[in-house]
């Protein structure tokens, strides 16, 4: 990352509620061009709610989303994806009686890529799904089905994507393997926030990781700088461990 | 090569236009044959809804007496030629398609109640006493004026040729992959950069405008009828029960669905109706249970592409 760059997307004292409970309370940052941004914290910290929110799904109950120097906040997604957002899900979410050849032929024909995207053949032979591409997205792993919404993404181009968790349950050799697909894409200039749990996966791929809980920001930083942050290490282990 | 639409136009629509177009012919109860025609439209108009985006249209015979009141109204008071009232037939159709989007909102077994409800209102707004000048209520129209049933037989197989041919399109292109993406996973569909509320608008309507076309069709061919019979609920029951038969989302499914299931019912000679739709009921739970992809799910299993 060069931190004289202009950032991509800049997130400003977002707030989103679901009814009391208060999922994202006064979050801001920000991630620039080329930048892979780590996203982590407790479970409910509010990590997928700000993908969400960033991605359309949710519409803030405060605060501002700018993309690309023009407000993205409670935009429809579809709207966003044209404009260069996209992400993968948690859990994977293919259109299941389609194959996965025309899984991604939607996102390519109605992904309104700005720029050239990647060819289907490109596609599938980059993210491993050539043997399966005339079958139904229902008759692939989970393994798969990620790297399906992965390539479904990319089929519209993004200059900004949200990774939901994609490295849960993959083994070692694929961790490495989707670790170096992940830095191939941000060296093209494409903005990668990666929500994830696997902290060994975090360090290897991230510049910069957010640390979040109830909703704010505790920590900004490295990883490595962050597992000796007393109040990280709080939220993270309980009170007891942090001293 | 040919492209695979090619195919399907070539030796699916062609063959079915032009066998219904030659059997007036050769066989003569032509009425068999022009409700043949209608079903065969009606189970394709459900099945852009139904098989293409997931919505179980239940009130789909709204925009079928939405048609025939739209036709029979043009000819009763503004006396316009057939062809253009059976047009307006199908706009009518579309507008109140246009009223009932909101009903999109919904999903599921919600929808299918909704839209029961909208072609229940429909029909006892068209059948009001006060409205007798316009759409002559309860007491039915009667139309000798326009009456002739061959125009009427080969204006249904117009509509019916251009019905199936929407379903080609849907089944080999972009946009109806769009569709069928829509239906699996909305949220997905939008992150593909599908607008998702557009895409069900498109479909809602074209299945409105072509159930309005079939009822201004019927309201031409029949001429005589009252509110009940063309807002009967048998037509969106045996519509949907044809598509599911077959298997939505084909273009053949429907069309195999109409075949077997009306030739049976007219081959067995049912003629009291309680019976026939406690075996219309019975069939559409056995199809749930053991063949919810329909009868051409039979060959997909085996791998065979079925178009």
């Amino acid at each position: 990352m060069s931190p004289e760059q202009t950032p991509i997307l800049k997130v400003s004292r977002l707030v989103k509620r679901f009814g009391g409970f208060h999922a994202l309370d006064g979050l801001s940052f920000h991630v620039t061009p080329g930048e892979i941004l780590g996203l982590v914290g407790p479970n409910g910290s509010g990590k997928t709610t700000a993908i969400n929110v960033i991605s359309g799904l949710y519409a803030p109950d405060g605060g501002e989303v700018t993309f690309d120097g023009a407000s993205a906040g409670g935009a429809a997604s579809h709207r966003l994806v044209h404009r260069g957002i996209n992400r993968t899900f948690q859990v994977p979410k293919p259109f299941l009686s389609l194959t996965v050849r025309q899984n991604i032929q939607v996102a390519l024909a109605y992904g309104g890529a700005t720029a050239t995207p990647p060819s289907i053949a490109e596609l599938l032979d980059e993210y491993r799904l050539k043997e399966v591409a005339d079958r139904p997205a229902a008759d692939l792993n989970s393994a798969q089905q990620k790297m399906l919404d992965l390539t479904r993404a990319l089929a519209t181009r993004p200059r900004l994507l949200l990774l939901d968790e994609l490295a849960a349950g993959l083994n070692p050799a694929e961790l490495d393997w989707i670790a170096g697909r992940i830095k191939a894409l941000a060296s093209t200039g494409m903005a990668i926030i990666v929500v994830e749990h696997l902290m060994g996966f975090i360090e290897q791929i991230t510049d910069r990781v957010i640390v979040l809980n109830a909703g704010k920001e505790i920590f900004e930083g490295t990883l490595a700088t962050a597992v000796r942050e007393p109040q990280v290490i709080e939220v993270f282990l309980g009170g007891e461990h942090a001293h | 090569m040919p492209s695979a639409a090619s195919k399907h136009l070539l030796f699916i629509l062609a063959p079915l236009v032009v066998v219904f177009a030659l059997l007036p012919g050769v066989y003569q109860n032509h009425l068999l044959l022009f409700n043949f025609v209608i079903f065969l439209i009606l189970a394709q108009g459900v099945n852009i809804i139904y098989g293409f985006t997931g919505y179980l249209p239940f009130g789909y015979v709204g925009f079928f007496g939405a048609g025939a009141y739209g036709f029979a109204i043009m000819v009763m008071h503004l006396q316009w030629p057939a062809v253009l009232a059976v047009l307006v037939g199908g706009v009518v159709a579309v507008l109140l398609g246009l009223l009932l989007t909101p009903l999109l909102r919904l999903s599921g077994a919600y929808f299918a109640i909704a839209n029961l409800a909208a072609s229940l209102a429909v029909l006892h707004f068209v059948a009001n006493p006060a409205l007798e000048g316009i759409t002559k209520g309860p007491y039915g129209v009667s139309l000798t004026g326009t009456f002739n049933p061959t125009h009427a037989y080969y204006a249904a197989v117009v509509v019916m040729g251009l019905t199936v041919g929407a379903v080609v399109y849907l089944k080999n292109s972009a946009f109806g992959l769009a569709l069928q993406a829509v239906r699996e996973d909305a949220v997905s569909a939008s992150m593909a950069g599908v607008n998702i509320v557009k895409m069900r608008v498109i479909a809602w309507l074209a299945s409105a405008l072509i159930a309005g076309l079939a009822g201004g069709i019927y309201a031409w061919y029949v001429s005589v009828f009252y509110p009940d019979n063309v807002f009967s609920g048998e037509f969106s029951i045996f519509a949907i029960v044809f598509a599911l038969f077959g298997g939505v989302a084909t273009i053949t499914g429907p069309i195999v669905g109409v075949i077997i299931l009306y030739g049976i019912y007219n081959l067995i000679g049912f003629t009291t109706p309680q019976y026939f739709q406690l075996i219309y009921g019975l069939l559409i739970m056995g199809l749930v249970l053991f063949l919810p992809a329909g009868l051409v799910s039979l060959a997909t299993r085996r791998g065979w592409n079925v178009p």
